[in-house]
């Protein structure tokens, strides 16, 4: 087994560790950086609840080794809100009753983040089309499309 | 709707407020299992078998025990050692919590590697050197039925065969009687296969003993922290661990759905692995584990048939079922009833004679099943009675939806009792079919029906009026393991007016830290906001039997009525002491006390608080808090009706859901918002067994679809825009008149669903379908009856 | 869950890579965008002594037209096919096969040259390629060469690559006007592999005859299939409905698929000779349509 030194950056800050080269990404953010937002469902890359996003694409953080994202950077759920506020998205998640348990949001947010970043103007089918990536099983759906349209709606008017 | 009482700044019942726990999970900030962190933390993880039933002919962990890293590896052999090796079901039954010489089932737990972090652990399971002699399983319950089947449950002196019980009720003479003078008689085999309920939160637990204090602390995924508080005191009292001395905490858990109320052995082998080394020990299962080994949902074989006149009128209805509870019998029923609430079964109709009898048998799978998203084994008893309706339906040229109209209990009929025993307390059938009916335009659906069969295509239309049983329960009837279902509320108001309440429930995403202070608002006009709830930590919360089966506001949700009322008793008597009036002459409105006829002469509650700290009349204690243990009188019976439907491609068998309405009564509504949410995720997870999910065996026992993989869990894209509304029919029991809701759906979109998709190809002569009703299963009944491209 | 251990190597030349694999033989493998790859080890189906990992070499990632051909390099993941203008307007065909692949996530790292070096007839670009008559380079120790895509899948789970040969580029000829194509899949949910799946590229003369015609089928065999009857039957012809019925039922005859959880052989059948009719149909609309 190799070790290596890596240096990424996570939500604006520059961590340099040494870590084996299997170490799974989803690991390193959860229990080397005590990041605990980001989850863990399942073991064959399917549920999505592991996503974040990497040089502003969302991948699924438990499908990389760590050592694949040296000099990268990431953002995970703690570091949406900014100075205080909230991102539209967390926003629109709480006023539109998208999440119950709480356990798939944080992945269901951060691949929302590069859904409306790619496509601000999203129909309801590319909503669902653009989280078939990520599996839930409390809210059946409807509210985190909501939750999204909602958010979708909050940044096209703050970009006006 | 009901009249809101309170305004929306106090938010009591019926408002849409949204939800308080929302502030830390949206920042990625809630506190599951697997985010507890302790010093010196070990990692656990576990060796499992790769065979359904073997001889186990040796364990070597040399190898294991030499990779650096690696602490310990635990077997059955250690835990005989203690009498910890077997532990009791909630069902009295017996489970291996490690095998000394037999595994039951692929995936059965077979040892445990302890290690200082996870990856070792996972090499140490690698490393661990098991011997198999496999032996020939028996994976069908109706081979486990015959003669010459082996014996499985050898453990058990004097089992001669795989039997577990026979359970039946009703009149089998008067029902044979009605079914032999019937005009007409149907029967339909139903059978529900193995599902999983599949949290995206997996179980597991951090096990911490503190050698110096004696004390056990257990972080868990448990619906239930009582419940297992007090078992592990009696199955680990004889190793020391005394009830004072165990503290369960359920964290923030990601999805129960009656999946996290057994105790799994990966629980107890984490705690025995604690207490043996004297730290921490994290057990966190992977999803695959989870799938393959946690309890299962459903797995009943029923045989169903009913008697009518010509004229529709349903008579008797007769139910034969064999159920498969897997190698031990895990189900997580209360104790009197092994079949759960099966005999709901005769469903919303007024059927004036019924019987139905059940056996369960052993076979080497594994243990379960657990009430998924559903009150104990309704959703079995909904679908067996809402599809043979439709077979009845076809049997006699007659509209599914009129068939049911005009054998639904009557409104003026409640309180019913059925046949089969049950007191229904309130319910408007009739009203919630004709406004799904309306809403979906079900007369103009039939129309385009026919239309479209002439043509060659193919469209459905399924309904299911369900009624559902709920709120666990009355204690002359139900315990677990003895214990009574009651639940309990504790709250205490502060001298500022603010309040703190502690439950004997637990959510698991249900939003009781928004909805138990709604309650508590409507009752005591504190605003919600100000009403700090907690649940789910045994050493501070109340006693009681946890949530699942839909039981929390009907049990704690009573209780924290009852609670405010007893503080509203005290508040009274200070109010009166206050005012310097006598009690007779004051009148409650909410959140005050004001003098008859002198309205401008009140306290809030807020001034009640801070005099029940800093001026109390004499001979009255301070402080302001009470506490009440809710025995319900009654269960309560939510219901409902559905109507689905399916288009389906002739060429490609695909099915789509064009539409589903679904109207829901749970009585009153503490919040709307929260309700319809559950609503959509129940309606999901009962699309997923109609058209998606099953547990697949081979004949060897081998599982054939582990993982998500080929474990079918809908995506936003499988999923349907549920549209929803409601009816409102309170219960007459309930202190707030609300009877549960949230697995309401799970029960009644099944056969919605497999009523719409046999309805769209019944014209073709298709009778019957089992789910999952998949898009192969179709191309299947088409080739068959000549159809097929 | 957890992944066996490694050595893990990143060499930043594709030279260096080479010369790893030759040196490591059977030892190593190649990660690429590793989500077939990565999923394997976590299972510990897959247990490499050495990862090769060429997300580091600069100049594989590109999507470009040059010399009459569209030349996609090995490392392109496939949410850049997603989000191609280019891809979009002249080559359909790729465009519905990617939005087919897995989920989004998966797109942003999983890479074209691994869908195909991977070798496993249920990805979803075999039969693509094959419809378009794609080829591959494939780069090795000795050089270069182009391999055909007919001749890329010999075997199950197997490829024409050698060893110690790494796939550096997929070459497809630039379509002819009144081009066209289309890839219809059959699956249980989003993401599923495919029951059935047929891929469709074929282009029109000026009589609106069929000139050119590639059919390739997933998850229907051992290997990706191409439907050479189907191709043979219509090539040339002018495409009639019964032309176009015959051709699906030579196609599901071409093929050669399992029983499996997905369904019957009999069945799967039964979808190609459907979605091969579906997918034709839809190639001459796209055909007529185009330029």
């Amino acid at each position: 087994m190799s070790k290596h030194t890596v240096t990424i950056e996570i939500n604006g800050s520059s961590f340099t560790r040494e870590v084996d080269s299997r170490l799974l990404l989803v690991h390193f953010i959860r229990e080397d950086l005590q990041m605990t937002g980001t989850h863990i469902g399942c073991d064959t890359t399917h549920c999505g609840a592991c996503t974040v996003l990497m040089d502003g694409r969302s991948i699924k953080s438990c499908t990389l080794f760590t050592i694949q994202a040296n000099g990268k950077s990431l953002t995970t759920i703690e570091g949406l809100e900014s100075g205080g506020k909230l991102h539209p998205l967390q926003e629109g998640f709480h006023e539109e009753h998208g999440l119950q348990c709480g356990f798939c949001t944080p992945g269901m947010i951060m691949r929302a983040v590069e859904l409306l970043g790619k496509n601000p103007n999203p129909t309801e089918d590319e909503i669902r089309t653009g989280i078939s990536g990520n599996l839930c099983r409390c809210t059946g759906y409807v509210n985190i499309v909501k939750s999204v349209q909602y958010a979708a709606e909050k940044m096209k008017a703050e970009v006006a | 709707m009901k009249e809101l009482k309170t305004s929306a700044e106090v938010g009591g019942m019926g408002h849409s407020v949204k939800r308080k726990e929302d502030a830390r999970f949206i920042r990625g900030k809630g506190n599951y299992t697997d985010d507890v962190v302790l010093p010196g933390m070990l990692h656990m993880d576990i060796v499992r078998s790769p065979y359904a039933y073997a001889k186990i002919k040796s364990i070597n962990t040399d190898k294991a025990m030499a990779i650096p890293g690696v602490h310990a590896v635990i077997t059955g052999e250690v835990l005989k050692g203690y009498n910890l090796h077997w532990m009791p079901t909630l069902m009295s039954d017996t489970q291996m919590v490690l095998p000394t010489d037999t595994v039951m089932y692929q995936a059965q737990e077979v040892a445990a590697v302890i290690a200082d972090d996870r990856y070792i652990a996972a090499d140490g399971v690698e490393a661990v050197e098991v011997e198999y002699e496999p032996m020939k399983a028996v994976v069908d319950p109706f081979k486990a039925m015959e003669k010459d089947a082996p014996i499985l449950r050898t453990d058990k002196e004097g089992k001669t065969d795989n039997h577990i019980w026979h359970w039946e009720t009703g009149d089998a003479e008067k029902t044979e009687q009605v079914f032999k003078n019937a005009d007409v008689v149907v029967e339909e085999k139903v059978y529900l296969p193995r599902i999983h309920v599949c949290s995206i939160e997996t179980c597991g637990c951090v096990a911490s003993f503190d050698p110096a204090e004696g004390k056990l602390t257990v972080w868990m995924t448990t619906q239930a922290p009582h419940a297992i508080r007090t078992v592990f005191a009696l199955v680990a009292g004889h190793v020391g661990l005394s009830e004072e001395k165990i503290r369960i905490i359920s964290p923030d858990i990601g999805g129960g759905f009656g999946g996290k109320v057994p105790v799994y052995p990966g629980y107890v082998i984490a705690v025995a692995a604690s207490v043996v080394i004297g730290k921490p020990v994290k057990w966190v299962e992977d999803r695959s584990e989870n799938l393959q080994a946690d309890s299962f949902a459903r797995d009943y074989h029923m045989t169903v048939e009913m008697a009518a006149s010509n004229e529709g009128k349903m008579e008797a209805l007769r139910i034969k079922t064999i159920a498969d509870h897997g190698y031990t019998d895990g189900a997580a029923n209360p104790s009197k009833f092994p079949a759960g609430m099966f005999s709901i079964c005769t469903g919303s109709y007024d059927i004036k004679t019924a019987f139905t009898e059940m056996d369960a048998y052993y076979t080497n799978k594994p243990p379960g099943g657990v009430a998924y998203r559903c009150s104990f084994r309704v959703t079995e008893a909904v679908h067996a009675i809402e599809r043979i309706v439709d077979v009845l339906a076809k049997k006699l040229d007659r509209d599914p939806a009129e068939l049911r109209l005009q054998n639904f209990i009557q409104p003026d009929e409640f309180p019913y009792k059925s046949a089969l025993g049950w007191e229904y307390d309130s319910g408007d059938y009739p009203r919630a079919l004709k406004l799904a009916m309306d809403k979906i335009g079900y007369e103009d659906l039939r129309k385009e029906q026919l239309i479209k069969r002439s043509k060659g295509e193919l469209m459905g239309i399924g309904i299911c009026s369900f009624t559902e049983i709920v709120g666990a329960g009355p204690s002359k009837d139900f315990d677990i393991l003895g214990i009574k279902m009651f639940d309990s509320c504790e709250v205490r108001i502060h001298p500022t007016g603010k309040a703190i309440a502690r439950f004997g429930t637990k959510s698991q995403g249900q939003g009781h830290e928004t909805t138990y202070a709604q309650i508590l608002a409507e009752e005591l006009g504190i605003p919600f906001t100000d009403i700090q709830i907690e649940e789910g930590d045994t050493d501070t919360a109340p006693y009681g039997l946890g949530t699942y089966a839909s039981r929390s506001t009907p049990t704690a949700g009573a209780a924290a009525a009852k609670a405010a009322h007893k503080i509203r008793e005290k508040s009274k008597k200070i109010a009166a002491h206050l005012l310097e009036v006598s009690e007779e002459d004051l009148e409650w409105e909410v959140g005050k006390f004001s003098v008859k006829g002198s309205p401008e002469q009140s306290k809030t509650i807020q001034e009640i608080a801070f005099a029940a700290y800093t001026n109390h009349p004499q001979g009255l204690e301070a402080g302001l808090e009470a506490t009440h243990y809710y025995d319900p009188p009654n269960l309560t019976f939510p219901f409902g009706s559905y109507i689905c439907v399916v288009d389906i491609d002739p060429k490609t068998y695909a099915i789509k859901i064009r539409r589903f309405i679904a109207i829901d009564d749970c009585g009153n509504i503490i919040n709307p918002m929260i309700v319809e949410g559950q609503i959509h995720g129940g309606l999901t997870q009962g699309l997923a067994p109609a058209l998606f999910e099953e547990l697949i065996y081979d004949e060897d026992g081998n599982i054939l679809n582990g993982s998500l993989m080929d474990y079918l869990v809908p995506t936003a894209v499988e999923t349907p825009n549920w549209e929803t509304d409601q009816t409102v029919t309170p219960s007459p029991h309930h202190p707030l008149g609300a009877k549960g809701v949230a697995e309401s759906p799970t029960v009644g979109a099944p056969p919605a669903i497999a009523n719409a998709v046999i309805d769209a190809l019944s014209h073709l002569g298709v009778e019957s379908m089992g789910i999952p009703i998949t898009p192969f299963k179709v191309w299947q009944v088409l080739k068959d009856k000549g159809l097929a491209a | 869950m957890i992944p066996p251990p490694f050595e893990y190597l990143s060499p930043n030349q594709l030279s260096e890579a080479i010369s790893l694999l030759q040196k490591h033989g059977e030892d190593a493998k190649i990660l690429a965008g590793g989500h077939s790859l990565i999923p394997a080890m976590k299972l510990r189906f897959a247990l490499p002594e050495y990862l090769i990992d060429i997300g580091g070499i600069e100049g594989m990632d590109y999507l470009r037209e040059e010399g009459g051909q569209l030349r996609i390099g090995a490392m392109t993941r496939e949410s850049s096919l997603e989000d191609s203008e280019l891809i979009s307007k002249k080559y359909p065909l790729l465009l519905d096969t990617v939005k087919m692949i897995a989920d989004p996530q998966v797109r942003n790292l999983a890479t074209v040259g691994g869908n195909l070096a991977h070798g496993d007839p249920a990805n979803d670009h075999p039969a693509t390629m094959i419809a378009l008559r794609a080829s591959v380079i494939a780069e090795g120790p000795n050089g270069s060469r182009e391999i055909g895509i007919d001749d890329f899948f010999p075997d199950f789970f197997t490829t024409a690559l050698e060893t110690n040969e790494i796939l550096t580029e997929i070459r497809i000829s630039s379509p002819p006007p009144k081009s066209g194509g289309a890839y219809l899949k059959i699956e249980r949910k989003v993401g599923d592999y495919a029951a059935a799946a047929v891929a469709c590229q074929l282009n029109l003369n000026t009589a609106g005859s069929i000139e050119q015609i590639g059919i390739g089928l997933t998850n229907v065999g051992p290997t990706p299939i191409r439907a050479t009857s189907a191709e043979n039957l219509l090539r040339g012809k002018s495409p009639s409905d019964d032309l176009i019925k015959e051709a699906g039922l030579l196609a599901a005859g071409d093929s050669d698929p399992s029983d499996d959880l997905r369904g019957s052989a009999e069945y799967k059948k039964d979808l190609l000779c459907e979605l091969t009719q579906r997918a034709i149909r839809i190639s001459i609309e796209r055909s007529e349509r185009s330029g």
